[in-house]
């Protein structure tokens, strides 16, 4: 009533004084301990040696190597799954055809399954002990313990990143504007890119940035596939467990804060392309297309 | 029905189509045929075996005690983000993705560097007599850390789409807010916060990098079921590894089948509102 006679809005539950800071107070605290916290001790750790030992870690030819080919899966996994993204939501979310919703299911299955159970499942189907194992080592084409198996593995965990952003938002635009740039003449790939892209530029930028930081960050399944070989096939995370494990934590610590920085640039890049509207239709529509 | 006038069906099914046999079902197919090659006894005997019930069972009392961590934390930060308004806001906002964006390993390390008992928190708690590093509190932890935003995330946009009118209305009725919460607004709110702890407990069962770093892996006691995968592998017992990643990939399907259930039923219950 005083709401009426006052024309504020009412207190909403919870909004009584006390609780509202003792609600803030309290997760803000949880929260540094268990977010902010661990990011701190990452730059503390990398420098608790000094400037000189970060310096040397970061420009050792080890280190160097593990950085370039970090970035060479991500170069090779990131467009192919870009590619696979777009294909997948044009398909899903132009066309009707039986069988659309266990497609949906089959290309979120990555997101459930432990990144261990997908490097195990590589192995058993290019390792000597798999199905085209035997074979390709006739030909002595090396897919595991090489770089293709990294690739492989980075683009198991990341299959769905592309995808789960686009099709919410290409359902939720809807057909007409594509059939109205075809029934006028326009070519499939002349639609696509002049129609279609412009409506979804931000959204597929949002999914190659979070596949991005996956890719460079996968871990478990590209432990499993990498052979761990220091200086052939250390991404950069295996070149932190390696070092760890070498109780030269402070070189850890140092190869562990570049991934920090792109995981911090990764969430500065999310919230400036939140602005734009991208990951909006996703959290709106996910119940429905999973249901779908 | 209308023809479709659209180009393009055959090429964007069929990458898509090749792309998810390649990339996602072959794989799983050949890890699901090594695991069954083994014949039922053998199967039995390697995921009935004590070391992995041992695993099996501090992976899911783990993954239980974290999720029910962010059941409650994962929902007062939604509130706190969504009801509030506070400097600094939106910079935590965003920090809840930090999980999610951060390598596993690169929190791993952060998080065993924290707690070990000459850590910034290990050494306070070890005055007190909390051991966490290299326990399964550790574990725990672990699985708090990476799971956090996925609470957060599925109940964020139902609090902020929830109608005002519907607490008004309560609140005209003389209800206290705490009766509100608990008979209004929780209601509405457990179809997302479901969906949540379906995907937290998923992401916990599977964890590997941030865990191992903290755990001790101690077989029988620290050893996560992912991590006994990797030993059975460094073994070279493949068989082992194919098996108990099977019981893992059965876990996962179980939980992919629950989420979308629960999304299914969600779906329901706005669309009759």
């Amino acid at each position: 009533m005083r709401a009426f006679r006052t024309g504020r809005t009412p207190p909403r539950v919870g909004d009584g004084p006390f609780f509202r800071r003792a609600l803030i107070g309290a997760v803000l605290i949880v929260g540094a301990f268990l977010i902010l916290a661990p990011l701190l001790i990452i730059g503390v750790e990398a420098f608790a040696k000094g400037w000189q030992v970060y310096r040397d870690t970061i420009l050792h030819p080890d280190t160097r190597h593990a950085i370039m080919l970090t970035v060479l899966a991500a170069l090779i996994a990131v467009p192919v799954n870009t590619a696979f993204g777009v294909a997948a939501a044009w398909a899903i979310t132009k066309f009707d055809f039986r069988g659309k919703a266990f497609l949906l299911v089959v290309i979120e299955i990555p997101f459930s399954v432990s990144p261990i159970v997908a490097g195990v499942a590589y192995l058993f189907v290019y390792g000597l002990q798999g199905l085209f194992g035997p074979t390709l080592d006739a030909y002595g084409i090396k897919i595991l313990f090489a770089i293709p198996g990294i690739v492989l593995a980075s683009m198991f965990v990341t299959a769905p990143f592309v995808a789960r952003e686009l099709i919410p938002l290409m359902q939720a635009q809807g057909r007409d504007l594509e059939e109205a740039a075809a029934s006028l003449g326009a070519s499939g790939w002349r639609t696509f890119f002049s129609v279609t892209l412009p409506n979804i530029k931000w959204a597929l930028l949002y999914g190659v940035v979070l596949c991005n930081a996956r890719v460079m960050g996968e871990f478990g399944a590209v432990s499993v596939v990498s052979g761990n070989i220091r200086g052939q096939t250390n991404t950069l995370p295996l070149h932190i467990e390696l070092l760890y494990h070498d109780y030269q934590a402070a070189g850890a610590f140092a190869s562990a804060s570049i991934l920090a920085l792109i995981a911090v640039f990764t969430i500065i890049a999310k919230v400036a392309l939140e602005r734009q509207g991208a990951g909006r239709v996703r959290q709106a529509a996910n119940p429905a297309e999973n249901a779908s | 029905m209308r023809r479709n006038v659209l180009p393009g069906l055959r090429l964007s099914l069929g990458v898509t189509l090749l792309y998810v046999s390649l990339i996602v079902v072959l794989p799983l197919a050949a890890l699901v045929f090594k695991a069954a090659s083994l014949g039922l006894g053998d199967y039995w005997q390697i995921v009935s075996s004590p070391r992995a019930l041992a695993s099996y069972r501090v992976t899911v009392l783990a993954a239980l005690g974290a999720t029910l961590f962010n059941l409650v934390f994962g929902l007062a930060l939604a509130w706190v983000l969504v009801r509030y308004r506070f400097p600094g806001r939106r910079i935590v906002d965003a920090m809840v993705d930090l999980p999610f964006a951060l390598p596993t390993a690169v929190a791993g390390i952060a998080l065993t560097a924290l707690f070990t008992s000459n850590g910034v928190f290990g050494s306070i708690l070890s005055d007190v007599g909390i051991k966490v590093a290299y326990t399964p509190l550790g574990i725990m932890i672990a699985m708090c850390f990476t799971s956090l935003p996925f609470i957060v995330r599925t109940v964020q946009p139902v609090l902020e789409d929830l109608d005002p009118a519907l607490e008004e209305a309560a609140q005209s009725l003389g209800g206290s807010d705490g009766a509100i919460f608990r008979k209004v607004i929780l209601p509405l709110l457990t179809p997302a916060l479901l969906a949540g702890v379906s995907l937290s407990f998923a992401r916990s069962l599977g964890e590997f990098g941030a865990i191992i770093f903290i755990a001790g892996n101690q077989p029988m006691s620290t050893e996560i079921t992912a991590l006994l995968i990797f030993i059975r592998l460094e073994e070279y017992d493949y068989q082992a590894a194919a098996a108990i990643a099977s019981v893992l990939l059965l876990a996962a399907f179980l939980m992919l089948a629950v989420t979308n259930w629960l999304q299914a039923r969600a779906l329901r219950y706005t669309v009759r509102n």
